[in-house]
């Protein structure tokens, strides 16, 4: 045939669906912007909360018609944020937020400078920025070593750096004796006398519980002396630091956490403080209203917490699920059940924490308080606890394990069911032996993202068990060592606390970014396990390719 | 000796629902032979043969009348169970559909479900039912791997050696060439002529020459009748219905 045209129309009717492309792209487009554009804020504001700044310090000299009505003086502290204000004049003022610590000389830890106040901005190496227990930063100059024996060491005097890394070491392990003291030795003895003094009076005294009393106060007395000696030592010296404006800050060595001159760090310096900030953030217990310190008991109740919803929701969800997909007669029930069931899906969490309270907590934990601690003092299991907030995000993320086991079940081909029928299995036998090891992968992924969705809820837990602060982990080293009933602290409480429940939450801000970025990096953690974990088993079941 | 009424279908009709698939079938299929059912789509082949395992029971509101008989005894009867019957008779279909297994698991499955476990047994049964696929060659050495690493054509073949590990009396095989390239389609049809020594087997083909090859007798089914059932020779070069001689000739499908 002769060529005459093109045999393919090249533009016109044939590209007439391009628009519609294009809608779909921008759609998928503004997704990932979004999604990038929050999870970039919470990466870039939560790292940086662990960058160290540099210090400086700002002579102020409050210039003709500023704003803030800042007194002249020194102030040494970082630069947290610049913002433009305009006052009522319509004038416009540039403004820095300085943190500058030191809360017993200032009140405040913030304070707002208008730039055309500042009148010399300087960067001397020798600032320190000292953590401490309680009260927050502390900046300002190494004055000297008020040491116990009344030996005093100025600053600058040979050995003092060292002297003064020796005192904060030495606080730690103090700290760490008295809270040993306190918690398990005095803990246990409390607990003992507690136990026999109700055995008294249920039984009547006898010698031996007299006797073994009598024992239990010695050593508590003994214990006592102990405690009272460490403190005494912990408040015995005394680090002098020179704040800017030439006050004297005496901090007791027991106090001290850490001391660090960000203006003499290099790069290498400033990123090992960094490592280890964010090291003292995952591992250490939350201080100053939480405000300062670390979130670990938060990461080990979040964990805790998904790991045992996803023990109860994975069997539960999947059994329910077999015998709605498998065996039950499909018939206008089934159909109701299943709406029901994706409704589920939709109901508010809160009012799972509603249901959960009222069912686990005053009735189960009810029942299970009157028949196994009749005479407890305390409801035990009758309040909230990590076990029934775990069981009422079971029962919130439930569906979303039923809807996928369904369809994953439903996506075996039929043809391997009636293979193994043909075997000679048994209904159950092929279900078990064969369509469960084929729908794995997909009943994964359902409990994938229940897990995501549990480790992100909050609302319901507030209401079984979870609280800003609960020092006893629900797992430790005291019998019976797993204690469900305990309330725990969570992530996703943890930043709602600190944003909004926080007496400073300026201070909280930084806290609030760390502990999303982490709250995220933990869904992320789990959720790439059980990725690893899919893809393992998809490539061992993989389907065949037909 | 072979039973010439070794499977008896007995005036049988089958129903889907309100729609009749089958219309009293009656036919003796002999023991130790292959037989082989043609006919155009849709007219009853899967069906009827499905219904040599009852496995069409999974299916809801089907329904039946007449009977079809094994070696004497009724399918139907309320005594027989259905996963005894379904050891007896084994069934190849038309899309490969090996287990997400290892290629042993996968022959040996009709062994487990039976709870027997014994390892040397199940060793035995793996070689020779491969061998008697004519696939040990080919897999001896993956034994062990996803059976889904297999060809299409060593799959389908597993699936043989998985329906036969049993030792059941019948082999039904619904067009297990379907999916199967031609050099793949030979050896399974030379492997169907070994396995007729041991096996009665009954095979759905829509491909004339297949049906040829390797089938003793033929029935040719349209529309949920039998229309034409005698030894392939006489029903392909000297049919005598109208019906059959149109098809085989392909003058419809
Ligand atoms: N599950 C079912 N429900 C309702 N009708 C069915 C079902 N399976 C088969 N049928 C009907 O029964 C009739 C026979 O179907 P069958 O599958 O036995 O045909 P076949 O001869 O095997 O066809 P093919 O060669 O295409 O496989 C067809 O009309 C079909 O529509
Ligand atoms: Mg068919």
């Amino acid at each position: 045939m002769a060529q005459t045209n093109t045999a393919f129309a090249t533009t016109g009717r044939s590209r007439k669906g391009e628009p519609f492309v294009w809608l779909t792209a921008a759609g998928l487009t503004i997704g990932v912007i979004l999604t990038l554009g929050l999870l970039g804020l919470v990466v870039v504001k939560g790292l940086e909360v662990f960058w160290p700044a540099r210090l400086v310090v700002l002579e102020v000299e409050p210039a003709e018609g500023s704003g803030q009505g800042t007194a002249a003086g020194t102030v040494a502290g970082y630069v947290v944020q610049e913002r433009v204000r305009r006052d009522l004049a319509g004038k416009t003022h540039e403004e820095i937020q300085v943190f500058r610590g030191n809360r017993e000389l200032h009140g405040e830890k913030f304070v707002f400078l208008d730039r055309a106040d500042i009148a010399e901005t300087r960067q001397p190496g020798d600032l320190l920025l000292v953590e401490r227990l309680e009260g927050g930063h502390v900046i300002g100059r190494a004055g000297a070593l008020e040491l116990a024996g009344g030996e005093r060491l100025e600053a600058g005097a040979a050995g003092f750096d060292e002297r003064l890394e020796q005192l904060i070491e030495e606080s730690a392990g103090r700290r760490e004796e008295l809270k040993r003291i306190e918690k398990d030795q005095i803990g246990r003895n409390a607990k003992r006398v507690k136990e026999l003094n109700l055995e008294a009076k249920l039984a009547g005294s006898d010698a031996g519980v007299a006797a073994e009393l009598a024992e239990l106060r010695e050593e508590f007395e003994r214990l006592d002396g102990e405690r009272g000696e460490i403190r005494e030592r912990l408040e015995a010296d005394h680090f002098v630091v020179e704040s800017a404006d030439g006050r004297e800050i005496r901090l007791a060595g027991g106090e001290l956490l850490h001391v660090f001159r960000p203006n003499e760090a290099g790069f290498l310096g400033r990123l090992g403080e960094m490592f280890r900030r964010g090291w003292t953030f995952l591992s250490s217990d939350p201080r100053e209203a939480n405000t300062e310190g670390g979130v670990y008991p938060a990461i080990f109740g979040t964990v805790v917490m998904t790991l045992v919803m996803s023990i109860f929701v994975t069997p539960f969800g999947v059994i329910a699920a077999i015998y709605l997909r498998e065996y039950a007669k499909q018939g206008h029930l089934v159909r109701a059940v299943r709406i029901s069931v994706n409704n589920l899906a939709g109901v508010p969490s809160i009012v799972f924490g509603v249901f959960g309270l009222a069912f686990f907590i005053y009735f189960v934990g009810g029942l299970v308080d009157d028949t196994f601690f009749p005479d407890a003092e305390e409801p035990v299991y009758k309040s909230g606890g990590i076990l029934w907030a775990s069981l009422t995000l079971a029962l919130l993320t439930v569906p979303v394990v039923i809807v996928a086991t369904e369809e994953a079940l439903a996506a075996v081909p039929r043809g391997v069911r009636e293979a193994a029928l043909a075997c000679g299995a048994s209904k159950w036998q092929a279900i078990q032996r064969v369509v469960l090891p084929a729908s794995l992968p997909g009943i994964l992924t359902g409990v994938i993202l229940a897990m995501a969705r549990g480790a992100g809820e909050v609302a319901p837990l507030m209401l079984v068990g979870v609280v800003k602060s609960a020092p006893d982990l629900p797992i430790d080293g005291v019998a019976p060592f797993v204690h469900p009933e305990r309330q725990f602290m969570h992530l996703g409480f943890h930043i709602y606390d600190l944003g909004f429940q926080s007496p400073d939450s300026e201070a909280a801000k930084p806290m609030v970014f760390a502990t999303t970025l982490l709250l995220i990096s933990i869904v992320v953690v789990m959720n790439l396990a059980a990725i690893v974990i899919r893809n393992r088993l998809r490539k061992k079941y993989a389907t065949s390719s037909f | 000796m072979t039973r010439e009424d070794f499977i008896a279908v007995d005036r049988f009709s089958f129903f889907y629902g309100e729609k009749q698939a089958l219309h009293d079938i009656d036919m003796r299929i002999p023991e130790r032979r292959v037989t082989a059912l043609i006919g155009p789509s849709g007219c009853g082949k899967s069906t009827l043969l499905r219904n040599m395992n009852r496995m069409n029971d999974l299916i809801d509101g089907v329904r039946h009348r007449g009977d079809i008989r094994l070696n004497g005894q009724s399918l139907y009867d309320p005594k027989v169970e259905v996963i005894s019957l379904r050891k007896r008779v084994g069934m190849v279909f038309q899309k490969y559909n090996p287990f997400a297994k290892t290629v042993y698991e996968n022959v040996v499955f009709s062994l487990r479900v039976a709870g027997r476990n014994r390892k040397r047994e199940l060793d035995e049964v793996v070689e020779r039912s491969l061998r008697s696929a004519a696939l040990w060659e080919e897999v001896k050495d993956r034994l062990h791997d996803s059976a889904f690493g297999l060809s299409g054509g060593q799959q389908q073949r597993l699936c043989i050696a998985r329906a036969i590990a049993n030792q059941p009396e019948i082999l039904l095989m619904d067009e297990p060439c379907a999916a199967l390239d031609p050099t793949a389609t030979l050896k399974i049809e030379s492997l169907i002529r070994e396995l007729k020594e041991q096996f009665t087997i009954v095979i759905v083909t829509h491909n004339m020459e297949q049906a040829t090859r390797c089938s003793d007798r033929t029935a040719f089914l349209y529309m949920g009748r039998l229309i034409e059932y005698g030894d392939t020779k006489q029903v392909f070069e000297n049919p005598r219905e109208d019906e059959t001689e149109a098809y085989i000739s392909g003058k419809f499908s």
